[in-house]
């Protein structure tokens, strides 16, 4: 097995995601046969290759430190499924 | 030939003198959808009513004096993974199933400035992760050509709605293969752009160095327009480069010209389908007779490509798709106890098994102690494929291939395998990792009366080059002319 049932719990509390009991057992089988298949990608010697994390010669993008118009508060936050006073309200987590 | 046939330039010239109303084009389209949208199943959301109104506006509009442009009163259907303003965007997922943006994506305010007529969304698999439609959390998209049959993924179902005239035609997304490989299997024209050609804003990101929004039309020429359109600069997009769009129309009737065409010998090897073989082995010799050299080209690290993808992609998406949390917007939890469980109990109650898939291998990748092994090797990789392509490209001006391995596979047939699943994209992944700019068109039909999809890949910024070989082909060959029996 290229991965245990202990790494896929510990790679779902990273990814903020929780599996049933039956859901766990087939994730771990099938992600088992896809990293197998990734480990193909060792056959090759990339020494002194640079790695491409992006595909075309642009960096450092600006814009001018200008301001301008953006969407009213209400509109952005009008998708929230809680919110009140013109904010976003979440459960509260911090113990006073 | 009924007005819902037509395509963009057919329906433009009709519209430009006066022979035909917006409103009667937008009302033939409204009752082809009617009358088949129930097998098909396209659209996640229909705005006829909204069209109709909109399609009167811009006949009063031109009765006016005001300008036709070419896509001037065309109803058009857009994926739901493209913001919309006011419109459901759900990305085919329950984790954001009741979300209306706020904004419309950069490339719908271009299609809007220039008269489009917004038809709907249309269904895809769920955040575009997957090459058959088949993991949208809301419904299936079937076929044209053949019910039972896939319409290809995860553009689906713009593909299939342009393939049976529900649409004039449509926008997909591309990151592996997305448009292209749904074009191919309803027997459309789908292109993917060059990394950076089409701004992304507005592009719900599944893997921002790999994503490319794109035309989905049923002609080349049609294509072309909707390039032109969509294409150039966004200060919006610092991702979006800063160069002249041409005009792609007048490139296209440009002639063929001394054309070298590569075909790469690791893409007809093993695994390629007999009769996918032989149709796209009769669009070679066609393109021979059109005047273009067709010789063999070498891209050596073709095996290592899927396995370069799916580790580059799902990582990017395992970090886009950590902001579906259940805070400012889409799906939130009933029970929960703490702010993480929020979070986890969300994600989990609304991401689909494919997502979740991808979310898990991408943040395995990423992890400390794999991060090297995987996702930096990956990334050491892609340089060596767009290597490839370079050297390949010193020696022809485009390259040629099958789109898809095989023909269109049955609903059902691979949902239950994902690797296999992802196996089938090897050819269209490529021009992702390369950023190249890459189409499909169709190139005949299987024994099953399945259609089969010819790519055609170019060097960066060269969609114009692809283009003309493109429409000569496809005028040559014809099989623009053939509708799927529904």
């Amino acid at each position: 097995m290229a991965i245990t049932i202990k790494e896929v719990e510990y790679i779902a509390r990273l990814a903020n995601l929780e599996f049933s009991p039956e859901e766990k057992e087939r994730f771990t089988h099938q992600l088992s046969q896809i990293i197998d298949y990734m480990g193909k990608l060792q056959e090759l010697d990339t020494e002194g290759v640079e790695p491409t994390s992006h595909i075309i010669p642009v960096s450092n993008v600006f814009r001018e430190d200008r301001v301008s118009p953006s969407l009213p508060r209400d509109e952005a936050i009008r998708n929230a499924p809680d919110k009140g006073e013109g904010f976003v309200k979440v459960p509260k987590f911090l113990e006073t | 030939m009924e007005l819902y046939r037509l395509d963009i330039r057919g329906l433009h010239q009709l519209i430009k003198k006066r022979e035909v109303s917006c409103y009667e084009v937008c009302r033939a389209i409204g009752e082809r959808i009617q009358s088949v949208e129930d097998k098909i199943g396209a659209y996640n959301t229909l705005l006829l009513e909204q069209a109709l109104e909109h399609a009167r506006q811009i006949d009063q509009q031109i009765s006016q004096g005001g300008e036709v442009g070419y896509l001037t009163g065309i109803p058009l259907a857009i994926k739901d993974v493209i913001s919309t303003k006011g419109v459901l965007t759900s990305c085919s997922s329950r984790i954001l199933g009741n979300f209306v943006p706020p904004y419309d994506a950069t490339v719908i305010e271009k299609l809007k400035a220039e008269g489009m007529v917004l038809l709907g969304k249309t269904n895809l698999d769920e955040f575009a992760m997957g090459s058959s439609t088949e993991n949208s959390a809301f419904k299936l998209t079937h076929n044209p050509w053949s019910l039972e049959h896939i319409p290809g993924g995860s553009s689906g179902g713009s593909a299939a709605a342009v393939a049976a005239d529900e649409a004039v035609a449509a926008l997909g997304s591309d990151t592996g293969g997305s448009i292209r490989q749904p074009a191919a299997c309803c027997g459309v024209v789908g292109l993917k752009p060059t990394y950076g050609r089409v701004s992304r804003y507005g592009l719900v990101a599944f893997a921002s160095s790999l994503d490319q929004i794109g035309p989905i039309a049923k002609t080349v020429y049609d294509a072309a327009i909707i390039l032109k359109v969509i294409s150039g600069k966004d200060d919006c997009d610092s991702t979006s480069v800063d160069r002249p769009v041409p005009d792609y129309i007048a490139e296209l009737e440009k002639p063929l010209g001394k054309l070298r065409v590569g075909i790469p010998k690791e893409y007809f090897a093993e695994g390629l389908h007999p009769e996918v073989k032989g149709r796209v082995e009769d669009a070679l010799r066609t393109i021979e007779r059109l005047g273009a050299k067709v010789v063999e080209v070498s891209l050596p690290h073709t095996e290592y490509a899927i396995a370069t993808y799916y580790l580059v992609a799902t990582a990017e998406a395992s970090s886009n798709l950590a902001r579906y949390d259940g805070v400012r917007y889409g799906y939130r939890a009933q029970q929960y106890e703490t702010l993480k469980e929020m979070y986890v109990n969300s994600r989990s109650q609304g991401f689909g098994p494919e997502v979740k898939r991808r979310i898990m291998l991408g943040t395995y990748a990423l992890s400390a102690g794999y991060y090297d092994a995987y996702y930096l090797k990956a990334l050491k990789v892609r340089t060596l494929l767009k290597g490839d392509f370079d050297a390949a490209f010193k020696e022809v001006e485009l390259i040629c291939t099958p789109t898809m391995p095989t023909p269109p596979f049955r609903l059902g047939e691979k949902i239950d395998d994902p690797l296999e699943m992802y196996l089938s994209d090897i050819y269209t992944v490529t021009a992702n990792l390369a950023g190249l700019p890459a189409l499909s068109l169709p190139c005949g039909f299987a024994d099953s009366h399945l259609p089969i999809g010819l790519q055609i890949i170019g060097p960066p910024f060269e969609e114009g080059r692809i283009l003309r070989l493109a429409h000569a082909y496809e005028q040559e060959a014809g099989y623009f002319r053939n509708k799927p029996p529904i």
